[in-house]
């Protein structure tokens, strides 16, 4: 069965490591931040200038000047450090983050992501994910496999506008955790119950298969 | 006003020398830190062709968005405009000229226009939209592409509490832009929570030096909150 969005979030915890600086994106991403594992220090950066982001405040704490790229009101957790833009950016670009998490609407086999953009329809702005990926070393997107149509999301060639090139090699879907190299797609696992042959049925891109394709495996 | 007292009196003051057609920086992210005062100045003013260079632009009653009704806004360099009713309207059709900047480009836009340096290479970009007309360069065997920095006839900038002579204190998240869009404007108009006294804030603390400061006004403020998350106590 596909994974639902609280077992993505749960297989790319999987990912995190003791001592991370890790920048979450809007949605899926953000529910990762709900499974880091016990006895684990993972410390969240937020781009408006904010590493060590706690959790949602209680009425009694909110606080308009404390908020999170996704402009909800949260806390400061433990050892918590603020900055401006400029310097927020600057741990971004400079590659000081340890991994990303973000979404997108395609990846390709090249390593393109398409994810702020659909000319005619979503014209919001990419915020900071440009800069997220062209800075990261360390990216997994997240999202479906396919569209509720049915269309294949991982491509030969994305056709939406780019919001990085070349710099995409871990997708984690509701179907499968794929890596990217040499200009194809890599099946590494598959959700609990779906085959190969769904996921090769709906990945459009070039999809090397392994003999043994494992599981996920959820504690 | 006398020596590096930069306090004025009104917001009328303050935005003294405002006129058509010029360039404004403005700090805040979403609507957090934003110079809500000085942006309700600009409204009551009138001023109309404005660039305006700033994260967002409000949402349709508050922040930046109340300079859409009467088209005082031409042209925008933000990153993120999805916020606004009014906004996506007059960007639709035309009426608004909107160039979609990366955000970390955007902050280091404005800090090196503050800081002297014309332009500056960054990964950010490449390959995308965003590098359509711009010089691309490689480096090590990564790519780059060149950006230009950003000044402002004018800056406006809400920081949280300054003594007289315009050094400044941010709270919190409220800080984002507001530092790098002080720098920019060859007027800076900064309006705050506190006015102190110089001496009274202690040199270690200033996040923004005086230096960059012009005028200085107190001002109260709504500080409405775009997404109000809480989790139960």
């Amino acid at each position: 069965m596909a994974l639902s969005r609280e077992q993505i979030a749960q297989r790319v915890a999987q990912e995190l490591q003791d001592g991370f600086y890790v920048n979450l994106g809007i949605g899926i991403p953000t529910l990762v931040a709900n499974y880091v594992p016990d006895g684990m220090e993972v410390m969240l950066q937020s781009e408006n200038g904010l590493l060590g982001m706690g959790q949602f405040p209680t009425e009694d704490e909110i606080d308009a000047d404390l908020i999170n790229a996704g402009k909800q009101t949260v806390t400061t957790a433990k050892g918590a450090s603020i900055f401006d833009s400029a310097e927020s950016f600057a741990m971004i670009r400079g590659g000081h983050v340890d991994l990303t998490v973000l979404g997108a609407f395609e990846v390709d086999v090249q390593g393109n992501i398409a994810s702020y953009m659909i000319p005619g329809k979503l014209i919001k702005g990419m915020g900071g994910a440009m800069d997220l990926v062209a800075g990261a070393e360390n990216i997994i997107v997240t999202m479906t496999h396919a569209s509720k149509h049915g269309e294949s999301k991982l491509l030969s060639q994305c056709t939406l506008p780019l919001t990085g090139k070349g710099c995409i090699n871990k997708v984690l879907t509701d179907l499968a955790f794929i890596e990217i190299k040499d200009n194809r797609f890599h099946l590494v696992e598959r959700a609990p119950g779906v085959s190969v042959e769904e996921i090769k049925a709906l990945t459009a891109g070039e999809l090397v298969i392994p003999e043994n394709v494992p599981e996920m495996t959820f504690i | 006003m006398a020596g590096f007292d930069k306090v004025v009196s009104s917001y009328e003051e303050a935005l003294a020398g405002l006129e058509d057609n010029m360039t404004v920086i403005a700090g805040g992210f979403g609507l957090c830190g934003i110079p809500e005062n000085l942006i309700a100045e600009i409204k009551r003013k009138g001023t109309k062709g404005l660039t305006v260079v700033s994260n967002n632009c409000g949402v349709d009653d508050f922040g930046l968005g109340v300079l859409l009704p009467n088209r005082q806004i031409k042209k925008i360099l933000a990153s993120y405009v999805g916020e606004n009713a009014e906004f996506e309207r007059q960007m639709m059709s035309g009426e608004l000229e909107v160039i979609l900047t990366p955000q970390g480009t955007l902050a280091e836009k404005m800090r090196a226009g503050g800081a002297g340096i014309p332009a500056f290479y960054t990964a950010t970009g490449y390959g995308t939209p965003v590098a359509e007309g711009k010089e691309e360069r490689e480096f090590d065997g990564r790519h780059y592409i060149l950006e230009k920095a950003i000044t402002g006839d004018f800056a406006i900038v809400k920081a949280w509490k300054a003594d007289r002579y315009g050094n400044l204190v941010f709270r919190k998240t409220a800080r984002n832009f507001n530092p790098m869009a002080a720098t920019a404007g060859k007027i800076t108009v900064v309006e705050v929570e506190e006015i102190v006294e110089p001496g009274e804030l202690a040199p270690d603390e200033i996040h923004t030096p005086g230096i960059y400061v012009n005028r200085l006004i107190k001002g109260t403020f709504e500080k409405r909150i775009e997404q109000r998350t809480i989790r139960s106590a």
